[in-house]
């Protein structure tokens, strides 16, 4: 029964997401467009750029992750969609797990592959690369989970996507510390497996938690 | 459970009356403690045998980043009664925590930065505890703008509430990887469990001056709380037998 829950939820994102590709890009253009700023605001000097570019990777995927989850319940919010849900009984908490589950595959992913690219464009140094690309992809789910439940929150708001963001960047201060403090590391040549650790035992507690933070703040917006 | 003697005691009406009762009397005793501590330690306390006389700042930083805690955790205690019980009063409370607890948090980067110049040479280091203070007063103009953003009360004080349990939930998390992150500041002084690393006569005056933030807090939170009654309830028969103040 809760798997039916999640599937059905998770198809109908994919569905949406394929009949609105132009929509579905955003995120990546913007995480793109993010990274091309840093060589215009640092200069093109490779050793300079090669230093700071986990953390421009880093900071791209966290906007391009806070921006993008605005939309998450946008649509089902307008169309009333939401408000049967509630009103109908359905599993809330499953239903979160799916949309964040959505936003992973529709925005952390491609962000996660688009990241190579970014990374070599900005001269990440190999060593560097393949942690970058570890701690993006569990700081990613993290990043979707607790943003999801904020999403709910702030749905069909005055304010919408900064608000959300101004709600959504304090609580990713923790993946961000941990994820930059792994590549600086791996950088240096220093064991990352704590802040590796750490960010797994994050993932724990946001798949634990926020499902339940979702339903409850769409319970309070739909009532 | 039966929660519903709850209800009686957190009726907006006994709330009013028993926030009337309390306002004059801890008026007095903040007045009163805060005359005590400030003179105490500004005037009577010994100056501090490296940083002179400037360490007096600590008389106002220390006790508002206590308080800066002290009410997200008031906030998000009520706020998690609001949603349980659904009880108004909670709601209340959470909502007038909000811009009482983000003032603290104010206060206390304003007098870690002064306190910092002479100390540390700068206004401003990216120092652990300095920058989770920092983040939590986004945290709090979080929660305010989220309650600014509904018309409807009710719901606005909800979705405070979520997001500030959502909040206490992610302070430790934020604190010990902040604390992780980089380090600079000088340790616990009062809350060591051995013999505090602080002399008797710096001491008192400083928890001296936390009972009168603590106090002053209160004061604030039962008048603002006495506001919202009002607003909240003005249609009710016995706010519309108080003699109150009629708009001209």
């Amino acid at each position: 029964m809760s798997g039916d829950v999640v599937a059905a939820v998770l198809r109908r994102e994919l569905l949406r997401a394929a009949r609105n590709q132009a929509e579905a890009l955003h995120p990546l253009l913007f995480f793109a467009l993010v990274i091309l700023m840093f060589p215009f605001a640092l200069g093109t000097d490779s050793a300079l750029l090669s230093r700071i570019a986990a953390g421009a990777v880093w900071v791209a995927a966290l906007l391009a992750a806070a921006l993008s989850l605005e939309s998450l319940f946008r649509a089902d919010y307008a169309d009333g969609t939401l408000e049967v849900l509630v009103t109908g009984g359905a599993p809330l908490a499953l239903l979160g797990f799916a949309k964040a589950l959505a936003h992973w595959l529709l925005s952390g992913l491609p962000v996660l592959v688009l990241a190579v690219p970014a990374g070599l464009a900005l001269d990440v140094p190999g060593a560097v690369l393949g942690v970058l690309l570890a701690t993006l992809a569990l700081g990613s789910v993290v990043m979707s989970l607790v943003g999801s439940a904020i999403s709910a929150l702030t749905v069909g708001l005055r304010g919408g996507g900064l608000l959300l963001a101004m709600l959504i960047l304090p609580l990713y201060i923790p993946v961000l510390i941990f994820g930059a403090s792994a590549t600086a590391n791996a950088a240096l040549g220093l064991p990352v497996t704590g802040e590796i650790y750490f960010l797994a035992g994050l993932v724990v507690l946001a798949v634990t938690l926020a499902p339940w933070a979702t339903a409850a703040a769409l319970r309070i917006r739909m009532s | 459970m039966n929660f519903a003697f709850l209800h009686k005691y957190a009726s907006l009406m006994h709330a009013y009356r028993l926030s009337r009762t309390l306002t004059p009397w801890l008026a007095g005793l903040t007045l009163a403690l805060f005359a005590w501590g400030l003179v105490s330690g500004l005037v009577f306390a010994p100056a501090d045998y490296q940083q002179g006389e400037s360490f007096r700042i600590m008389y106002v930083h220390v006790p508002s980043a206590w308080m800066s805690m002290f009410v997200y955790v008031t906030m998000a205690a009520a706020g998690g009664a609001a949603l349980v019980w659904k009880l108004k009063l909670a709601e209340i409370v959470a909502r007038a925590c909000a811009p009482l607890g983000a003032s603290f948090t104010f206060l206390a980067l304003v007098t870690g930065s002064l306190w910092g110049k002479p100390m540390w040479g700068t206004w401003w280091v990216w120092d652990a505890r300095l920058t989770s203070e920092l983040i939590l007063l986004f945290l709090y103009l979080g929660v305010m703008a989220l309650h600014g953003a509904f018309d409807d009360r009710r719901a606005a004080a909800r979705a405070g509430a979520v997001l500030s349990l959502i909040g206490v939930v992610n302070i430790p998390i934020i604190h010990f990887s902040v604390e992780w992150w980089s380090t600079l500041h000088q340790g616990a002084t009062v809350t060591k469990f051995d013999k505090p690393s602080i002399h008797i006569d710096m001491l008192i005056p400083l928890l001296v001056m936390i009972a009168a933030f603590q106090c002053y807090f209160f004061w604030n939170l039962l008048v603002r709380v006495r506001a919202q009654i009002l607003e909240y309830d003005r249609n009710a028969a016995w706010v519309r037998e108080l003699d109150l103040p009629t708009r001209a």
